[in-house]
């Protein structure tokens, strides 16, 4: 039997720049960013290895070439860390979590065996997001899985959720990890969608359709079914008010029951540090308040991709080289070209928000975005 | 079930190492976190829920959601859909909050 070894918690109050937390496609962005700048830079990830949820995004990225357009999810995370290696201003620490910000500014770290505590000048939180769940009868059964999750036994392991699955949600994550599957051999029962239109790309529903898989728009899930695990669920078409409609209701054969229902916002250390914060659902959540440089009401605290706001990996590299250049800028670092570069960001993540996906996207911006665009 | 074709991504051959689960003696990937290797042999059931006593399976498979706590050489509580896969690791189905291993 292994003995808890006793935690330790280290006094020694490391100072540095900038801390970044997370590496995920925003903090890769901000870290690097911040790294161009000459800061002394703390890069902070719950994992051992660099990407976030990139590392399950086999799919193609759309867009601009600056945010790797053309370059499979997988493939970016190390753009990012060979270039990271070329600074020795950059420290990385993998396996740590961020657990906790202080009045003090004092943001506390722990990993397996100890707490850490450091005192950054400037903090970046870039701690993504979390699945949304959804209500429903034994929605608690083994076999009624996130997306992300089904994503990651798929296609970081090697391993497949089971043998056959009926997908929650027809957003650009419910139709890509659909077609994972398929990929992988695995069948698509159908893929559910309670609104009356496919939320994701027409690209990736029409892959399903030739892959001869339902899209059921107007319907929800009803119940799973099931005594350890799922072996099927009901489903039912909804009226204009969202309501099932009785009489509608049909039995589908599944194994799995994978949700993507949307995610939420990683805000817990923003709420820490003090930063105004404002409920936004376009954004999917709890958001802080910022202004067009990522800056929160706390001036030391920037947010950056899904915990300012969920929307994708594009942006949220944009986001993260926003605030890293900026967070460099406002302690008095900035790269030859900065400004410039800073403007070209932002006008790419305007267009990246451009276009009838990204209206509901514009909003939720508008909404959480400090009344005249700047911080007195 | 492991995948040995697919389109796009390659796997790896990884080390080969035994565990038990339950007592049962099973096979999996160094490395890969206990929960896909259990997968991959077809537990889907890690726990129990204290309370109800509902079956519990892995939830996000990022350790953020704590629905796939087992007691792993003797600790309670650890997320097996994070944890690494070791040679020799006694996986077992954790009874209620399960007791940690101090006196």
């Amino acid at each position: 039997m292994r003995q808890a070894e006793t935690t330790r918690t280290v006094n020694l109050l490391k100072e540095v720049d900038v801390a970044v937390i997370g590496a995920g496609p925003a903090g890769l962005a901000a870290a690097l960013a911040c790294a161009e700048a000459g800061v002394s830079t703390l890069l902070i990830d719950a994992n051992d290895a660099p990407g976030g949820q990139l590392v399950k995004q086999t799919h193609k990225f759309f867009g601009s070439e600056r945010q790797h357009a053309g370059t499979r999810g997988i493939q970016i995370p190390s753009l990012f860390t060979e270039k990271l290696a070329n600074y020795p201003n950059v420290e990385i620490m993998w396996n740590t979590n961020a657990s906790g910000f202080y009045d003090s500014g004092e943001l506390v770290l722990e990993d397996e065996k100890r707490f850490m505590k450091i005192l950054p000048k400037r903090m970046i939180v870039a701690a993504g997001a979390s699945e949304r769940f959804l209500i429903f009868r034994n929605n608690d059964l083994p076999g009624v899985y996130g997306a992300g999750a089904v994503q990651t036994l798929m296609n970081v392991y090697g391993v497949v959720p089971g043998d056959r699955v009926m997908m929650i949600g027809s957003g650009n994550i419910g139709l890509i990890v659909s077609y994972q599957l398929i990929q992988a051999g695995v069948d698509v029962a159908a893929v559910v969608e309670a609104a009356p239109c496919i939320g994701g790309y027409l690209v990736h529903a029409a892959k399903l359709r030739r892959a001869g898989v339902p899209i059921l728009t107007s319907h929800t899930v009803l119940a799973a079914h099931g005594q350890e695990s799922v072996t099927g669920a009901t489903i039912a078409e909804v009226d204009k008010e969202w309501q099932p409609m009785p009489g509608t209701e049909r039995e589908v054969e599944c194994d799995v029951i994978c949700l993507a229902v949307g995610l939420m916002p990683l805000v817990d250390v923003l709420w820490h540090a003090g930063c105004e914060m404002k409920y936004v659902p376009e954004l999917g959540g709890h958001v802080p308040v910022r202004d067009e440089n990522m800056r929160t009401s706390n001036p030391k605290v920037y947010a950056a991709g899904d915990s300012g706001g969920v929307e994708e990996a594009s942006s949220a590299m944009v986001t993260g080289e926003i605030a890293g250049i900026s967070a460099a800028k406002s302690l008095g670092h900035q790269a030859p070209g900065a400004d410039a570069r800073l403007a070209q960001l932002k006008a790419d993540l305007a267009a990246i928000r451009s276009g009838p996906t990204g209206e509901k996207i514009s909003a939720g911006v508008r909404c959480a975005t400090v009344c005249g665009g700047v911080w007195e | 079930m492991r995948l040995k074709e697919h389109p796009i991504l390659d796997f790896p051959a990884g080390r080969e190492v035994v565990f038990t689960f339950d007592g049962k003696e099973l096979r999996g990937i160094e490395g890969e976190p206990i929960a896909a290797a259990l997968h991959a042999s077809g537990v889907r059931v890690l726990r129990h829920s204290p309370v109800s006593g509902r079956a519990r399976g892995f939830f996000c498979a990022i350790g953020n959601c704590s629905s796939c706590l087992m007691t792993v050489d003797g600790m309670p509580n650890v997320r097996v859909c994070t944890e690494p896969l070791k040679e020799g690791m006694v996986v077992e189905t954790q009874k209620g909050h399960g007791h940690l291993p101090i006196d």
